[in-house]
């Protein structure tokens, strides 16, 4: 018999370790033969711990499971959920990029490959940069970190930048809140995000990548590092990439709790040990990114996505999404919903669908209120916006964003005031310090909510100078866009901005 | 020089001022870069915590399930304010700005293990684990 449970840290947080020694000792005691996986999750996050049982006929699904119901489990008299497949929050997506988390041993080389794994790389390998780069120019593919640029015009610059050294970064800094994608994808299929490197690398001409991860994933630095010290004693890495002659190996390097850091040229400061500043740009991190070198960044998600593309086609992925929008999203549902957790689906489909259909409205049972979505720099969207598809272009037509496609759900008890002056705190915590707009814009922010939060009227239009102050005066998004969840929750919700101030009267 | 500082933080659970010289010296840079480099970030600090680091989610997701509550009431029940160590030295508080775990929150770190929907009582559960 063989037994699945989730080593994700989210599948840890509510309690698999333990589900798992159950288990172990419980088989131990009947004298049956167990064979336990550590899997990845299958994104359903309240259904973790998820633990699906093969006794010979397929997985079948059962969960939460806790320690208590371990005996039943092996019993066979636990109720349970059928095959995962068949959970409608899992039949109605579309896995590509996540088609292996959750499925396969995430150190297994051998079931990383058996499911379709190295074929990606193994064709890039017999291409030409040109070629590769083609590929993905033709996927569609945009950034997932955030801005949605074209990974393919950004790898042809690289590529076209004479250098004696080239770098491939891996933006693993994650830290929007609502968004776990790169966590879970680290944590559940390493070997995408190195396959993926390692084509860049071989697509541009770069034969070293680091992958920056933050330090709030202990979980994700150990399984990576496991995964490429088993990728190199395999050959994925290395001087002779799987027999090709061409050299690519990466490392991981651990960040230090700044936010900032995941904008991409605080993070190539950081990374070269620096105070994680942003640098104005140009020159580009394509032509000069790390120590000065033409570099190569993109998202986890980004870089996880190359390898499906090059296994299956760029024509393949391209015919998924609307517009602009290509592929597939793995959009994170979070916050206060009944069914939180990662929903992969081509691009398109209308924002109210995700929040009440996919996500079941709240946890709570309350109405939802609002919704931000792209992390803390996107704006509250109302549920008058919720017909509003899901890309790139749409959001933004909207005054959104989508970011790096966390959405995180309110219901009706949401203090907007509150969770304006929360955007200010944040900007004021994590700014790096270079612009003034930022810097101090946000202290004053936090003080001129606290106004209108008294009563004083007269201090919404100087939020509003301010909020365009921020805009037009920062240096990167996290002064920029703070306006957007500050704004958006005063011009959508004016009611939690007015009846602090008649009460106070 | 930030997995030279991740080290010696693992070490000794802080970055002592004596370590200033020796960082600075190895790399060739002055300590006043040292420093700026030790204060930029957050995970490091110069003075010791107390035994265990717990952290508790303030971000969104889990502002959305109660965290500004749990983390309000945690901080009252201590006497400490964020960044603080409980009297009897077991417990530092620490802010964090998402662990990842926006579907399953409030979310906290104790030390490296993580713990999702986190009500008052399994929060009492984790500090007395802890000896606060
Ligand atoms: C304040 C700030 C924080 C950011 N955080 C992240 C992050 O955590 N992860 C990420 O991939 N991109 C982040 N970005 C976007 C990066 O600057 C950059 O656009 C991205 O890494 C490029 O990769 P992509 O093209 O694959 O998206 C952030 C940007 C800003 C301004
Ligand atoms: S906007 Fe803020 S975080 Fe961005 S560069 Fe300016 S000061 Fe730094
Ligand atoms: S760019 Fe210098 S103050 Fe903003
Ligand atoms: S917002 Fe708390 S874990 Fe992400």
């Amino acid at each position: 018999m063989k037994i699945y449970v989730p080593m994700d840290s989210a599948a840890k947080a509510l309690g698999a370790d333990a589900v798992a020694e159950a288990i172990v000792a419980e088989a131990a005691r009947r004298g049956i033969n167990v064979e336990l996986v550590r899997n990845g999750t299958r994104g359903m996050i309240w259904l973790e711990p998820l633990v699906e049982l093969d006794a010979g006929e397929g997985r079948k699904a059962f969960g939460p499971v806790t320690v208590d119901d371990v005996p039943a489990l092996l019993d066979g008299t636990l109720a349970g959920l059928g095959p995962v497949e068949d959970i409608p929050f899992f039949a109605r997506q579309t896995r590509l990029t996540f088609a292996r988390c959750g499925v396969i041993d995430p150190l297994d080389l051998a079931d990383y490959q058996a499911h379709g794994g190295l074929g990606g790389l193994r064709r890039a390998l017999a291409m030409t940069g040109e070629e590769i780069i083609a590929e993905v120019t033709d996927s569609g593919l945009r950034g997932r970190g955030g801005a949605g640029f074209p990974t393919g015009i950004k790898w042809n610059t690289v590529l076209g930048a004479v250098a004696d050294q080239k770098y491939i970064v891996c933006n693993a800094d994650e830290g929007d809140s609502g968004t776990f994608a790169d966590r879970m994808i680290m944590e559940g299929d390493p070997f995408t995000l190195i396959e993926g490197m390692a084509i860049a690398g071989i697509g541009v001409g770069a034969t070293r990548g680091y992958v920056y991860l933050r330090s709030e994933y202990p979980d994700a630095i150990k399984v990576m590092n496991a995964a490429v010290r088993i990728a190199r004693e395999n050959a994925v890495l290395g001087a002779d990439v799987l027999g090709s002659g061409k050299a690519f190996d990466m490392e991981i390097r651990v960040g230090a709790g700044a936010y900032v850091c995941g904008e991409e040229t605080s993070l190539l400061n950081s990374l070269e040990g620096k105070r994680g500043v942003v640098r104005a740009k140009p020159p580009l991190p394509a032509l000069e990114g790390f120590l000065g070198k033409p570099t190569v960044v993109n998202n986890v998600i980004s870089l996880a996505t190359v390898p499906v593309i090059f296994e299956k086609g760029a024509a393949h992925y391209a015919a998924f999404g609307l517009g602009r929008s290509k592929g597939t999203m793995p959009i994170q549902i979070a916050g206060n919903v009944k069914f939180g957790g990662l929903f992969e689906t081509a691009f398109g489909m209308p924002l109210g669908t995700l929040v009440n259909d996919v996500a079941g409205g709240t946890a709570t049972g309350r109405p939802v209120k609002a919704v931000q979505v792209g992390g803390p720099l996107g704006a509250y969207m109302p549920s008058s916006k919720f017909d509003t598809p899901f890309g790139y272009e749409e959001f933004d037509g909207q005054g959104g964003l989508i970011g790096h496609a966390g959405i995180v759900v309110f219901d009706d008890t949401a203090d907007m005031l509150g969770m304006a002056r929360f955007a200010m705190e944040f900007c004021a915590v994590e700014s790096c310090g270079k612009c003034t707009p930022c810097r101090i814009g946000s202290v004053r922010g936090v003080e001129t909510i606290d106004r209108i939060a008294r009563g004083d009227a007269d201090a919404i239009p100087i939020l509003t100078d301010l909020c365009e102050t921020m805009k037009d005066g920062s240096l990167c998004a996290l002064g920029g866009f703070t306006p957007f969840p500050v704004m958006s929750a005063l011009t959508h919700f004016p009611d939690d901005f007015a009846t602090t101030k008649e009460a106070a009267e | 020089m930030l997995p030279i500082l991740h080290a010696i933080q693992a070490a000794f659970g802080h970055v002592p001022s004596t370590a200033l010289g020796l960082i600075a010296d190895a790399l060739n840079v002055t300590k006043a870069e040292v420093h700026g480099v030790i204060s930029f970030y957050h995970d490091f600090r110069e003075t010791p915590a107390g035994r265990h680091v717990v952290k508790i989610c303030r971000a969104e997701a889990c502002q959305s399930v109660g965290a500004t509550g749990l983390a309000a009431e945690t901080l009252a029940k201590l006497g400490v304010d964020w960044h603080e160590t409980t009297a009897n030295g077991a417990v530092t508080v620490e802010p964090v700005y998402c662990l990842g775990l926006c579907a399953c929150g409030p979310a906290v770190m104790v030390d490296d293990k993580v713990v999702g929907r986190v009500d008052e009582a399994r929060m009492n559960a984790l500090l007395a684990e802890a000896g606060a």
